[in-house]
């Protein structure tokens, strides 16, 4: 090895180690921050040490496409809201991926086309590679779906037919087939192709039936296909830096999907080919009957302001309408009255893990008054608002209470123990998932309707004056 | 590295003997880094989820390094096809890397253990949300 090779080796080691110090960091809110100051310092010296790299002929094409990539990533970093953090996820996962897959496919192509000696494309080689490019294929179309699906393109509610899960079944056998001949015989350009186009079709199929609702754990999922098709990546160029960072964001990915299905208490089959939230489940839990008692803003304002202690537990409905800085807004002028005030936080309210911390850490709420889940139900019976901002689900008292519900044994938020609810909503329509709320038919709960921003705002005035 | 590189080299007559060990070693590295990331990232708290996201994504963007070294064989012993799709590559690791990062720097500094010194009514609690 001459002296670029130990640099670069070098250089992979350090950013590895400094990787992991950066994950590590996050494990506390005080460390993140350097945590990732470590991390990028890595990914600036693996950088520099691969410039080194003696393949490396002419500079152009990588100094253009690193300037179009860093302008691109660049704007997106400063111009996209806290509140489409989601829809960008899912884009830079569709990234990743398809930079993966590129990968993968150039490296066939040099082999098959006598760029690369074709004797060296050995079994294990083409299986490395196939699952690079098969990983990555897929999870590019699936997540700009579900990046559609977010970004609001594409309608949300999940798209089904007739034998649906059969032809996707049929669909990946087929693709997993060519995959696995494709490992016996290296060589075979066509079915390599076709394996490539199919495993395309497959992410547009895999996603398409799976409602947003659902996407907390696709997102996970989509996370961690990507980070498994670097590390694949990393085995097919021999480079262990690749295989350290894939595997840390396969695994990351992998916990997280656990923890969002646990919050849901369904298994990722069921997320995946349930097509939770279509027509067919959404005729259960009908018959649930009764009023619902409208609460007029003065009375909430009333009711918030001679409070001592208020959860607010907020949904995806706070992300739509924006209405972060509104809540924050209220909880402000409420602890200025004396009320303590708590969020109650649902791991899988919104979009994506953690998106309800974010939305509400950027207006300003400290993360010491956001709750998780298992901190915030025992304090419920001695709270006496609970303000449920756009969420449904996460609060449905269907789930503890009735074995038969589509949504039994998820853990909720059980905002009905506290002395009174307030629940805003933009209209009577039902949740995401189509399934009647008992929650708003319940004494202790009143309905203020409206945009959740409005009225929150209007709140502020309202407890000011109470 | 293209020149250590172990997998090409598994069914090249049996000669390269070194070859099987190599991959022995990348399948090492693996596994330890899936338990390494099983233990560091089983600690990150729910609070946090988003940024983790972000930033697990601007690291596997690493792949650009692959994406790099594609994008710069140019020439007769190289594949003008592969240096178009290593250059896309490049692109898009390269704006998962920077963007990454950047969201996840600007997402940690919102995270405030106390309010904005403006916000002197902040209730004192010691109910410490860090869990580790």
């Amino acid at each position: 090895m001459n002296w670029q090779t130990y640099f670069i080796e070098f250089s992979y080691l350090l950013a590895s180690i400094l990787f992991i110090f950066g994950l590590k960091g996050l494990s506390h809110p005080e460390t993140a921050k350097r945590g990732m100051h470590l991390a990028e310092i890595g990914m600036a010296l693996a950088i520099i040490g691969t410039l080194m790299h003696f393949e490396i002929v002419s500079y152009t094409w990588i100094i253009v496409g690193l300037l179009l990539g860093g302008l691109l990533g660049a704007a997106m970093g400063v111009w996209v809201p806290m509140t489409a953090m989601p829809q960008r996820t899912a884009l830079s996962h569709a990234f990743g991926a398809f930079a993966a897959a590129l990968v993968g496919i150039a490296e066939y192509y040099s082999y098959t086309h006598g760029f690369k000696d074709i004797a060296q494309l050995g079994h294990v080689k083409m299986g490395a590679m196939g699952f690079e490019i098969m990983l990555g294929a897929l999870t590019t179309t699936g997540s700009l779906i579900a990046f559609g699906k977010l970004q609001g393109i594409l309608p949300g509610q999940p798209l089904v037919y007739r034998g649906q899960n059969i032809f996707n079944m049929a669909l990946l056998a087929t693709t997993v087939g060519l995959f696995i001949y494709l490992i016996f015989v290296p060589t075979a350009v066509i079915p390599f192709y076709i394996m490539l186009a199919l495993a395309f079709v497959f992410g547009v199929l895999l996603v398409m039936p799976i409602g947003s609702a659902d996407m907390p754990v696709v997102m996970s999922l989509l996370n961690s296909y990507a980070g498994l098709a670097s590390a694949a990546t990393g085995f097919v160029l021999g480079n262990n830096v690749l295989i350290i960072a894939g595997t840390l964001d396969g695994f990351s990915g992998f916990i997280l999907s656990i923890l969002m299905c646990r919050a849901m208490n369904r298994s990722i089959n069921n997320v995946l080919f349930g097509a939770f939230g279509s027509a067919a489940t959404a005729t259960a839990g009908a018959g649930e009957q009764g009023t619902m008692r409208e609460v007029s803003l003065d009375d909430a304002a009333v009711q918030l302001a001679y409070a001592s202690k208020v959860v607010f537990v907020p949904g995806y409905g706070l992300a739509t309408a924006q209405a972060q800085h509104a809540v924050r807004e209220l909880a402000t002028v409420l602890e200025e009255k004396g009320v303590t005030v708590k969020y109650g936080i649902h791991p899988v309210a919104g979009r994506m893990p953690g998106h309800m911390n974010v939305l509400l850490a950027e207006a300003n709420v400290p993360y010491s008054q956001l709750y998780e889940l298992e901190q915030i139900n025992p304090e419920l019976s001695s709270t006496d608002v609970s303000v449920v901002i756009g969420a449904n689900d996460v609060v449905n008292p269907d789930a503890r209470d009735n074995p038969s519900s589509p949504i039994a044994g998820m853990p909720i938020i059980e905002v009905d123990r506290s002395k009174s609810v307030i629940v805003l909503k933009r209209g009577q329509g039902k949740g995401f998932s189509g399934l009647e709320n008992p929650l708003f038919f319940k004494p202790v709960t009143g309905m203020l309707y409206g945009d959740a921003k409005d009225t929150l705002t209007k709140l502020v005035g309202a407890v000011q004056h109470a | 590295m293209i020149s250590i590189n172990p997998l090409g080299l598994l069914l090249a007559e049996g000669t390269e003997s070194m070859s099987a060990t190599a991959i022995i070693a990348a399948l090492y590295v693996f596994a330890l880094a899936a338990f390494l990331g099983y233990q560091v990232i089983s600690r990150v708290p729910p609070l946090l989820h988003t940024p983790l996201m972000s930033a697990t994504n601007a690291i596997s963007g690493i792949s650009l390094v692959g994406s790099i070294v594609i994008a710069g064989g140019t020439g007769p012993h190289h594949a003008k096809t592969a240096t178009i799709l290593g250059f896309i590559a490049v692109v898009c690791s390269t704006s998962n890397v920077v963007g990454g990062f950047a969201l996840t720097d600007r997402m940690l500094r919102m995270f405030k253990r106390k309010q904005a010194p403006a916000d002197t009514a902040k209730i004192a609690s010691g109910n410490g949300h860090q869990k580790n």
